[in-house]
Formats: C-alpha cells, structure tokens, sequence
C-alpha cells in the first residue's frame, strides 16, 4: 500500500517535472523527445487509475505516434518561424498568474469532487450480454457509442485529407515525404526485416484481443502503421502516391464496411448501427478488422505527410 | 462512493427518425463515393449529394411541422444515458434547412471552379473542395441534430477539420497563416469544451442534452463547466475579443468557401452555445452570465462595424462586418433569459435571434459571392477602384445592395424584421441599452455598405473595363440568395410556432 | 502513515497542473511547433480529468467507469489528427516561407 503510494507520488511528480521542462526548454528537438518520455510516464499513470485501454492507447497514438509526427516537422520547420513577438517579462508574469489561478481552480474540483460519484458502469455491465464482446470499452465503442466511433473514424480520414489539401498543386499524385535514401544504413534494413514481420503479428493480436481484454483496433493499427513507416525508412518500400488505387480502397473500407452495416442494421436488427442479436460479436470483429485496415493506411500516411515529390509518369 | 445512473430517456424513436440518420451519413457516403471513384465524377457526386441533402433537410421539417413534436432517433436503439440520441426541434429544424439550402446554392456557384476538368488528369483543387464542402454539410448537420455534449465534440472538430483546409485551399502563404491560426484557435477552443464535458459527466453521469435539463441543478460546478465550454464555443464562434483569427480566415478563402464558413460555419458552434444556455442550464438562473455574453455581443457591433468602415479591401469588409453581425446573435441571450413576467418578449427576442442567424447567413453569403464576382470582373477588390464596377456587373451589386439592406435592418428585410422584433423585447424588457445599440450599429452598417455601393453606381470618370467575363449563372445564385434573406423579411412578426416545438419545459414531454 | 489524497484525486491534480503549464506555454511561446507540443499537454491534463472521474465511477466489478474510458480514447485519436493537420500546415508554411525569401535573393541568417 505504502510502496503504491511511493509510486504514485513519484510518477506524479515525474510528470510534472518532464512537462515543465518541456515547456521551457529552449531546443525544440528536445522539447519533443521530453514530450514523448511524458507520454510513457501518461501511460503509466493511466495503468495506475485501472484504465489499461486508455494507456495502450496514449503509449501507440498519444505519445508515439504524435512525437513521430512532431520530429518530423522538426525537421523541416525553421527556428525563427514566430507567430508572435516574444514576450516581455511583465506579459510573462501576468499569463502565468492567469494560468496558476485557472490550476488552483481546478484543483479545488478535483479536491471537491460530486458526492456519490455517478456513473454508467452498471448500465455498462448489464448490457454487456448484448454485445457479445467481452470488454466493456469496446462495447461503448462498438455498440453503445458506436456512432461516435464511426464518426472518428470520419474525423481520421478527413484529417489525412486535410493533410493532403495542403500538397503544392504541381505535386498532386506524387508520393507522400521525400524520395527514399539512395543508401539506408545496413543496420536499418536488416532491424526492419526482421522487426517488421514481428511487429506485425503484434499489431494484428492487439487487435484480435481487444474483443475482450484490453487492446483493440487503434492500438493495433498505430503498430502496423509504424511497422510500414519502418519499412519506408529502411528503404523496402516507397509511400504510395496519393492518387493510388490500392491506398484509397484502403483508406476508405474502414468507414465504408461501418456505414454499410450499419446501415444493414436498419433492416437486420431494427436500428441504424444496432447489430442481429446471435451475430453481433462477428459483426463487431469484421467493422473492426475493416477498420484496423484504414486506419493504420491513414496513420502511416499522416506519418509520411503531404505529397513533396513530382509524380512519375 | 459511486452510484448507478437511472434517467429513462424519455422518448424512442419517432416515425421519421431514421431521416436525421440518413442528413449526416448521405454527405459522408458522398465524401466516400468521390474518393473512391476519382477526379472524373466529382462534381456530379457532390451536387446530387447535395441535392438529396436538401431533400432530407424538407423532409424532416414537415415530419416536424406535421407531427408538432421533435423527431427522435436513438442509434443503434441504445437509450441515453448509455447510447446516443439524434434529436431535431423547431430550432434544429430551421437550421437544418437554412444550411442545406446555402450549402447547395454554393455548390452551384463553385460548380466548375478550381480548374475541374474531368477530361483531365485529377486536380487537387476540385477534389479538395468538393471533399470539404461536403464535410461541413455532415459535420454542421450532426452539431444541429446531435442530442450528446460528446457527440456534438466529435461534430465541432469534424469542422474543425473541414474549415481550416477550406480557408488555405489557394495554398498562397498569407492564406496558410490565417488558417493556422484559426487551427490553434479552433484546438483551444476545443480542449476548453471538453474540460467541461468532463466536470458535466462528474456531475450527472450523462451527456445528453434532454436528460441534463431534467436533472441539473443550479451548483458552482455546472457554472464552471457550462463557462469552460461556452468560452471555447466562443474562440471558435469568434465573438469579440476571440474575433482575430476570423478577418484574415474569412477574407482569405476563395469566395465560395468564405460563404459558408462566414454565413454557417461560425452559426455551428453559436448553436451549441444557444442549447447549453436554454436548454442545459435550470431556467432563468444565469442572469449575470447573459448580460455578459450580451455586453461582449454589443462590443462586437461596435467594434467590427468601425473596424469595417476603414478597411480598403472589400473581402476584409465583408469579414468584419460578420464580426459585428455575430454581435447581434448574443443580444439573444439577455433579451431571451424570460423571468417570469417578460415572458412574451423573451420568446420575441427568441425569435428575432434565430430571423437574425437566417438573414445574416443569406445576406452574407449572397456579399461573400458578389465580393467573388467583384473579383472575377476586376481582378481586384480594392474598394478604392470601384468607380463605376456596377454598370459592369449590375446584378452583383444587385445582390451586394440587397444583402447589405439586410445587415442594415432597412425594411423590408430579414435584418429588419430580426432587429425590429429584438429592439422590441429590450423596450418591452427595460432593457433600454441594447436597443441603442441596435440602431447603432443599423447606422455603422449603413456606413460600410454605402461606402461601396456609392462608387460603384456612379458613373466614373474614367470607363473601367472588365478583365474577365462574369457568368450570369452564378450571379442568379448570389442574387437568389440575397432576395431569400430580404424575403425573411415578410415573415409575420410575431413569436414563431415552430421555434417553439420541443423547447422548453415540453422538452422531455415526448411520449404520449 | 496517512496520504491526504486517494490515488485518483493525485492524478486528478496532476492534470490541473499540466493544463495550467499547458495553457502557459500555448500563450506565450511564439514558436508554432512548441504551441502545438502545449495544446497536447493541455489535452493531456484534460483526458486525465476524464481519468479520474472514470475511477470514481467504478463499479459493477470494473476497474472504472468505461464510458469517459471510452472517451478518451476517442479523444487521443482526434487530438492526434489535430496535431497532424496543425504540424502540417507548421511544416508547409516554413517551406513557403523559406521559397519566398530564397526567390527575394535576400535570405536573413
């Protein structure tokens, strides 16, 4: 009890540390390293409040894939890009007044918080029968708030186009990030070959287990996307052009097979998005591997950026 | 201590649910449908997308109007609490419709812009914006339909999504600046309503919106989350002082895009703004609240309208001149709190708020276009050289005049009509100070817009010449609009039925 | 020995914290990049709000309430989409500006 406490405490204030730090930093290379040891130290946190989906999630998308993202504007981004002068000392003082009270003020919530606590976890249980899954944040995911999920993956896609609406217009149909080194160092290749297929079978089971443990299709497809990212590092193999065939089936089947039964559902179970009653675990695994599918496209995509190279005839 | 949720939703799904489903999937599946069958059929898709769009929007408003009670649909069959509800009132309705119509109208007006060829190899530009106009279709559809504070999250971030890239679709660097800070903007504005999302679930163990009214009780915690979420609604609904990021977004954007981010996209969050304030919050409990929201909106009019009053290019006019119309939409939440006695007038103020979210969306994007057009003649719009632009191009300024006459109030228009009922409730209120402040800003308007419109019809020294051909097509769109917005004006001046269908203390008094 | 907080409480206020530096850093960082790295935090401190109301909701045999669970979820992979978009535009911005001031030959150091 007491070592939890210890525990507790020190990742507390661990955390608290790496995010200062990471504020005030000058070098921006090393504000986006601290970012990411923040987001293992988030996931740790997450493990400790019992919400492991949660901290699988940050670990994949929160931590690694978003510092991913962020290096490699790095790369590209100049240091005197500003959107404002810097500030003075006074202007300083001043926000970071503002910013303590607006701490102070939610931490007295914290410390006060409604007494009962209400919440949905009976309701949660109680139907969980109904689904057929075993895990009840993919019950809310698939079933209950099913919508919300389907929209997500909306939100993904349109993202990725947003990403892609930002191509020079001469580029249209080129691939994604500049072209591949002409000579990958050796030792690259030789981790992705043999990490890659590894890497792979992992991404599918935390997929298939999410069902009923924790894990699910997220997690799962942030794996195969940095498993194709790898594979585009070591030189294996090139981003797809934007225009391609191939890649916009598999961007779009994801939200195409959840619309479609959803839609089915209209007729098969009585409601948009409601599922048959004996099928309903199978018809939460196929939106599921369908989606696994796009969003993995997606993330990878969004990893390699927009279109930087003229497109080959 | 924690302790189970029991909140029976108190309704199920109504005969004509399932179209409140099919108005935020049919623009998704049309989003799907151009990406997978590429550049050649792109507009075709979008337009008829859009057309059955429109189609729905009427289609649940006589299930509406013909039932006289919101139309209902709970997905997946799932009850709140643990599932979602769609749900459209009077309210959702008239929103509903406005935007489809203007969403179809600037389809009509971006019809064979942005280089489509579908002879040609695929462009980005046509691909792009067709993608993004059909985003903010679902997107804005879901924000008027969706019944859950999470729901409506996902629904504010879809435009987020779908904006920002319509604000630099030109690619030029000024444009990518504004929209970068229109992002960040956005984003912040986004954290903030989700902190409150957060502390709403703590209290009651549910997000959705006609179970929160049943249950919620007039605690510091639901102030706090209810001011967290309304000043994020607020950086992205860019009221005065969170206004900055909005002139350059606006007047950046190619002029089809700037119609619908500046007539709909700022309404979006608006709406969430109007149902946490009426229809979360207990009854006339937030009178401090209001009259804040009132004074920011008053700054709004004052400030935007002399802002718009020095500007040289028309584009930027035209922007600052929706900073100050946004002004007027928060007047509502003042003049619409009823306390017991003033009843009659906050119903008026309510429905001279929602005439003015529709004239100013039609006037606005009727000016938004004609600015496109302006553009198109000149190959300019500074509105120095002007002189004599409308004996050009009459029917653009035509449509400018006509929409200007309705941000003016100058009956007979929906600007009047909307002003006129709102200066009414803040006499009838004693509310006297809002009501100087309708017409002042009704004279700075007038300011702004004869400011163009008087170079324009006279006749110029020196004869200009067009630099390019004006289609007389997508002029009829602008002016189509314009009248629509001076046609709200004929609309009885009187608290609307509709606006009152499953408002209020009716909300939850669904089942029969 | 006593701990004055329950391990949510802590964690709840370590999300008060990072929201606050989060916000500080948004403000008044002029850099776009180091703005966007701060709205994560911020997001950070707000999932960990839905964190803790999620542990104070357990029941029924579950370590939390998986609703709110369930919303962060959707929640990290907006935010993630967010940041995509934002570093993007960061990204493609710099390169414009860069090609501006190469074609004016007058490139600052």
């Amino acid at each position: 009890m007491i070592l939890a406490l210890l525990f507790d405490t020190l990742l507390a204030v661990a955390m608290i540390v790496v995010a200062v730090w990471m504020i005030s930093v000058k070098n921006a290379f090393a504000a986006i390293i601290d970012f990411m040891v923040f987001g293992l130290l988030l996931a740790l946190a997450w493990l400790r409040i019992e919400a492991p989906d949660v901290g699988l999630t940050e670990i994949a998308i929160g931590s690694g894939a978003t510092g991913v993202i962020l290096l490699r504007a790095r790369g590209l981004a100049r240091d005197r890009d500003e959107m404002s002068a810097t500030p003075s000392i006074g202007f300083k003082i001043l926000v970071g007044a503002l910013c303590g009270g607006v701490t102070l003020g939610l931490a007295a919530l914290v410390l006060m918080p409604p007494d009962p606590a209400p919440t949905l976890a009976y309701a949660a249980a109680e139907n969980l029968h109904l689904t057929g899954v075993g895990n009840p944040i993919t019950a809310v995911l698939m079933a209950y708030r099913a919508f919300d999920t389907f929209l997500e993956t909306v939100v993904v896609l349109l993202a990725l186009l947003g990403v892609w609406s930002l191509t020079p217009d001469r580029f249209w149909g080129g691939r994604p990030g500049p072209a591949p080194a002409a000579s990958v160092p050796a030792p690259l290749t030789f981790l992705a070959q043999w990490l890659v297929p590894l890497g792979v079978l992992i991404g599918i089971y935390i997929f298939w287990i999410g069902a009923d443990e924790p894990g699910g299709k997220f997690q799962g497809a942030t794996i195969l996307a940095a498993m194709w990212v790898l594979l585009m590092m070591a030189g294996l193999t090139d981003a797809p052009p934007v225009t391609s065939r191939r890649l916009r089936a598999a961007l779009l089947v994801g939200p195409a097979v959840f619309m479609a039964v959803g839609i089915a559902g209209f007729w098969l179970a009585g409601d948009f998005l409601a599922y048959p009653p004996d099928f309903a675990k199978p018809v939460i695994i196929v939106i599921e591997a369908a989606m696994l599918i796009s969003v993995a496209a997606a993330l990878g995509m969004l990893l390699a950026g927009p279109p930087m190279r003229e497109s080959e005839p | 201590m924690s302790v189970p949720v029991a909140l029976p939703f108190p309704a199920d799904t109504t005969a004509g649910g399932f179209l409140l489903v099919l108005a935020i999937l049919v623009p998704i599946a049309g989003i799907l449908l151009i990406w997978s069958l590429g550049s050649r059929q792109t507009e075709r898709i979008a337009l008829a997308t859009l057309a059955v769009g429109a189609a729905l929007a009427f289609a649940i408003g006589a299930e509406l109007l013909g039932t006289a009670r919101p139309v209902i649909y709970l997905v997946g069959g799932w009850k709140p609490p643990l599932g979602l509800a769609l749900r459209a009132d009077g309210l959702s309705v008239a929103l509903i419709v406005l935007t489809a119509i203007i969403i179809a109208a600037t389809g009509l007006f971006a019809k064979g812009q942005f280089g489509f060829d579908p002879a040609g190899p695929e462009k980005r530009g046509p691909m792009m914006f067709w993608t993004l106009l059909l985003g903010i279709s679902a997107a804005l559809n879901l924000i008027f339909l969706g019944d859950d504070l999470f729901n409506l999250f996902v629904a504010i971030e879809l435009v987020t999504f779908t904006a920002v890239p319509l604000v630099c679709l030109d690619g030029r660097t000024e444009t990518m600046r504004a929209a970068l800070r229109y992002l960040l903007f956005a984003l912040l504005g986004s954290v903030m309503y989700l902190l409150g999302t957060a502390l709403i679930y703590s209290l009651y163990g549910t997000l959705d919106i006609v179970l929160l009214k049943q249950v919620v009780q007039p605690t510091p915690l639901l102030f706090i989350a209810v001011a967290l979420m309304t000043v994020g609604l607020l950086a992205k609904t860019a009221l005065f002082p969170l206004h900055i990021w909005l002139p350059a977004a606006h007047a950046g954007a190619p002029a089809a895009a700037s119609a619908v981010l500046s007539a709909l996209v700022v309404k979006g969050s608006f709406f969430i703004i109007l149902r946490l304030w009426f229809d979360v919050l207990p009854d006339g409990v937030s009178q401090f609240g209001t009259q804040i929201l009132g004074g920011l909106g008053a700054l709004a009019i004052l400030f935007g309208s002399v802002i718009a009053l020095r500007q040289a290019r028309l584009k930027l006019l035209i922007a600052y001149s929706t900073v100050a119309q946004i002004g007027y939409l928060f007047l509502v939440f003042p003049l619409a709190t009823g306390t017991g006695a003033s009843e009659p007038w906050a119903s008026i103020a309510w429905t001279g708020g929602v005439l003015q979210l529709a004239s100013h969306a039609f006037a606005k994007a009727a000016m938004f276009m004609a600015a496109g057009l302006v553009y198109d003649a000149l190959g300019h719009d500074r509105i120095s050289g002007l002189a004599g632009a409308a004996r050009i191009i009459p029917l653009t300024f035509l449509a400018f005049g006509l929409g200007g006459m309705s941000l003016m109030g100058l009956p007979p228009s929906g600007g009047f009509s909307a002003k006129w009922l709102m200066l009414n409730s803040a006499v009838g209120e004693g509310q006297w100070w809002w009501a100087l402040i309708i017409l002042i800003g009704g004279l700075l308007a007038a300011g702004y817009v004869f400011r163009v419109l008087v170079p324009a019809a006279a006749r110029p020294r020196i004869q200009i010449k067009a630099k390019g051909p004006v289609s007389r097509c997508r002029e009829l769109v602008a002016l189509t609009l314009a009248v629509i917005a001076l046609a709200i004006g004929f609309i009885p001046l009187e608290p609307s039925a509709m606006l009152q269908i499953g408002r209020g203390v009716e909300a939850g008094v669904l089942a029969p | 020995m006593t701990f004055p907080f329950d391990t949510a409480t802590l964690y709840g206020l370590v999300g008060a914290l990072l929201i606050g530096i989060g916000l500080f850093g948004l403000i008044v960082d002029p850099k776009p990049i180091r703005k966007i790295l701060a709205f994560n935090l911020i997001g950070a401190g707000v999932f960990l709000f839905f964190g803790v109301v999620a542990k104070r909701g357990a029941g029924a045999g579950f370590g939390g309430d998986p609703i709110p669970q369930a919303l962060v979820i959707t929640g990290i992979v907006v935010a993630f989409s967010a940041t995509a978009l934002a570093v993007t535009l960061v990204q493609r911005l710099s390169q414009e500006e860069a090609a501006a001031s190469d074609a004016d030959g007058k490139d600052r150091p």
